[in-house]
């Protein structure tokens, strides 16, 4: 069943070593320098996102609304508006870039992204039956549906990908996640058609999509992604040794199991709450990582830590572009698809399909 | 000529004084004569339900002439149709499947796979949403786009060849890339039209007619010939290029001429249909494990292709009578399931 797939794994270090294909930075310096330099690029990319928007405000009035508020419609579109939705595009670009750094390195396969565990539709399709048989509307409720889809297509696809005494490996578990994922979408897809006042309603959230999103949502995922976002690192030591194989993890002394666990839980968190706040949100799980691994080599005590602050930079990023590049304003979900699978494309044929 | 060693299982049968010879498999063709018995009994069922059940005593009169003329339409230009369309359109699904999956040596190798039922989708959007035109068009934008992705798809993963990873992953980014411009085109659009065009997106038989379904007749009777005869060296290819190569196979030659007759397959239908997914995955792989075969063999998968979708088409109309249910959202339902249900009866063997 597996065939080709199983050859498309994370290269291990000790495998990186022997190609002599480590990434494009050696020493420890200049590796900190890149992390403190794309730091700053995060702190300006937040900045010029109060500046940008659909409706123009003159950059004066910005400042002035951002120092000491005011009363006025285009204070309050600042600080009520654009404000959240910087802060919750870099929370929600740390969750997705922490997530997918995860996902590939335990499933060690470079191309795993929550949209392909089943993750999104789980959420999706959890958000359909909040708004279909339990009557939720706004933001703030689908919060708690998607965030509840997510954490059980999460084990659901665990429990398949894992069973037998073989465990959970990487293509059984992203064949697991394909899988739970179709079947979800489809009886959501089902579900919509019969009742077009939900189709309605939701066609706006599952682009994914920052705007009109206001402070409350941040609180509301917030502690969830604090929560993943600690776990990630602590776990990132241990990837090192996951990446190894499980069989040379385990002699070496590592629990491989409690770490795919440990794992999977902060996956959910970040994952389940970062698409209940913008809606599923595709590649970028995929693309932070992959530039990690392109600067520093497969050591994930380095990438973990530049995907916690490239992805919210390419998401920024990524907004910022869709609310100047279109009059009406383009959903960053749309954004990051576009800009993320070209970057697909690019890894598959650089590798020419080799393990990457 | 040299005695040759066949696999158990497996009887030569010798015509015309041995001038023309065929391998049959005797597992092979249990299966797709019993899958065939299944399909004509399901067609059987499906003519006698519906809005106004009819005996099978009433089909066989409305044929022959004895029943009223409401009968005779309803069987004839109503149900009919859809029938021969469900049966034919799995059939053909399940051989491009068959082909992908052969040509892409991966389970996973689907014209979903490749981005063409995301560029029907998207072809069919663009004309509906944004130029406004009407079936026939909307048809024409399908086939376009489809064309388009699969194109683009096969283009991009092109470096000296095409191998059979680098397509399917390729077809998973240009994909993702179409869905998003769907959700885009969905979103901009009046509720009506969205929802007119997310059904039409999901695949569905429910406005099956004659109209639709002779042109499908014809496409598959000139498609399924030439797939035949090229598909014969693609059992050499399962070996990979080199060795194909060096037993007088040109691969990209062969791989190119499949790709176009597997996608104007499906072209085919999903004009008619719109885009049904997952029948052409997971049915040669159903047909495979049925017949217990090394690899994908056409003529199972076309019975097995049939029998899954006319059941599909049924549950669709009868799940919810009297509201119709898109097939596609069955397909798609029943194609998972059967993806967990390997992964689980796998996990077993272990």
């Amino acid at each position: 069943m597996s065939g080709s797939l199983d050859s498309v794994r994370l290269r291990t270090p000790a495998a990186a070593v022997k190609s002599g294909r480590w990434g494009i930075l050696h020493s420890t310096r200049s590796r900190s320098l890149l992390l403190v330099a794309t730091c700053v690029a995060l702190l300006l990319l937040s900045g010029g996102s109060m500046f940008v928007g659909s409706g123009s405000i003159a950059p004066d009035a910005v400042i002035g609304a951002l120092m000491s508020g005011g009363s006025d419609t285009d204070s309050i579109l600042v600080t009520d508006y654009r404000v959240p939705r910087t802060l919750l595009g870099v929370v929600v670009g740390v969750a997705l870039g922490l997530a997918g750094a995860l996902m590939q390195a335990i499933t060690r396969n470079p191309l795993a992204d929550p949209g392909i565990l089943g993750v999104n539709s789980g959420a999706y399709f959890a958000v359909v039956l909040g708004i279909t048989v339990f009557g939720a509307s706004g933001v703030t409720s689908y919060v708690w549906w998607a965030f509840a889809g997510a954490i059980l297509t999460t084990v659901a696809v665990f429990l398949v990908g894992s069973r037998g005494r073989a465990g959970a490996t990487p293509v059984r578990l992203v064949l697991a996640g394909v899988a739970i994922g179709a079947v979800l979408s489809g009886i959501s897809l089902g579900i919509t058609l019969l009742n077009p006042d939900t189709f309605d309603r939701i066609r706006f959230w599952s682009v994914g999509s920052l705007q009109s999103r206001q402070i409350d949502i941040l609180w509301g995922v917030l502690p969830f992604i604090v929560l993943g976002t600690l776990v990630a690192l602590v776990l990132s030591r241990t990837l090192n040794v996951v990446a190894l194989g499980d069989d040379l993890a385990k002699s070496l002394g590592a629990h491989v199991m409690r770490t795919r666990v440990f794992g999977l839980v902060a996956i959910t968190l970040l994952c389940g709450a970062a698409t209940a706040a913008v809606g599923p949100i595709s590649f970028l799980g995929l693309m932070a990582p992959y530039v990690a691994r392109a600067m520093f080599g497969p050591d994930q005590r380095w990438v973990v830590p530049f995907t916690l602050v490239i992805a919210p930079v390419i998401f920024l990023g990524a907004d910022m572009l869709g609310r100047v590049a279109v009059s009406s304003e383009l959903p960053v979900g749309i954004v990051t698809a576009f800009v993320g699978a070209p970057i697909l494309i690019v890894i598959i044929r650089r590798k020419q399909a080799r393990p990457l | 000529m040299s005695a040759v060693i066949l696999p158990a299982g497996t009887r030569v049968l010798r015509l015309a004084g041995g001038r023309l010879s065929l391998r049959v498999d005797r597992r092979g063709t249990v299966v797709v004569l019993a899958l065939t018995g299944f399909v004509l009994g399901l067609a059987a069922l499906a003519v006698t339900l519906g809005e106004y059940p009819l005996t099978l005593g009433q089909i066989v009169g409305a044929f022959a002439g004895t029943e009223s003329d409401g009968v005779r339409r309803i069987v004839v230009d109503g149900r009919l149709p859809r029938i021969v369309m469900a049966a034919v359109a799995g059939a053909a699904l399940a051989l491009s499947g068959a082909i992908f999956q052969s040509m892409t040596r991966n389970p996973l190798g689907s014209p979903d796979i490749i981005g063409f039922t995301t560029g029907a989708y998207t072809g069919a959007l663009l004309v509906t949403l944004v130029v406004g035109g009407n079936y026939i068009a909307q048809a024409w934008g399908a086939l376009a786009g489809g064309l388009a992705a699969a194109i683009l798809v096969y283009v991009l993963a092109y470096t000296r060849g095409v191998q059979g990873f680098r397509l399917i992953v390729v077809g998973i980014a240009v994909s993702a890339m179409l869905h998003a411009v769907n959700g885009w085109l969905i979103l901009r659009a009046r509720l009506e039209e969205a929802l007119a065009a997310a059904t039409w997106g999901a695949g569905s038989f429910n406005e099956v007619g004659w109209r639709e379904t002779v042109p499908v007749l014809v496409a598959v009777a000139v498609l399924v010939p030439l797939l035949v005869v090229f598909a014969r060296p693609l059992a050499l290819l399962e070996m990979g290029d080199d060795a194909a190569r060096s037993l007088g196979v040109r691969p990209e030659v062969t791989r190119g001429i499949l790709l176009v007759v597997g996608v104007a397959l499906v072209a085919a239908i999903t004009a008619a249909a719109g885009p049904i997914s997952f029948v052409a995955l997971a049915a040669p792989q159903l047909a495979r494990r049925l017949a217990r075969s090394a690899g994908v063999s056409l003529l199972p998968s076309a019975a097995m292709g049939a029998a899954l979708l006319l059941a599909s088409d049924v549950l669709a109309q009868r799940l919810l009578a009297p509201t119709q249910l898109p097939v596609g959202v069955i397909t798609v339902c029943v194609g998972g399931v059967y993806l967990v249900a390997l992964l689980i009866s796998q996990a077993r063997r272990q």
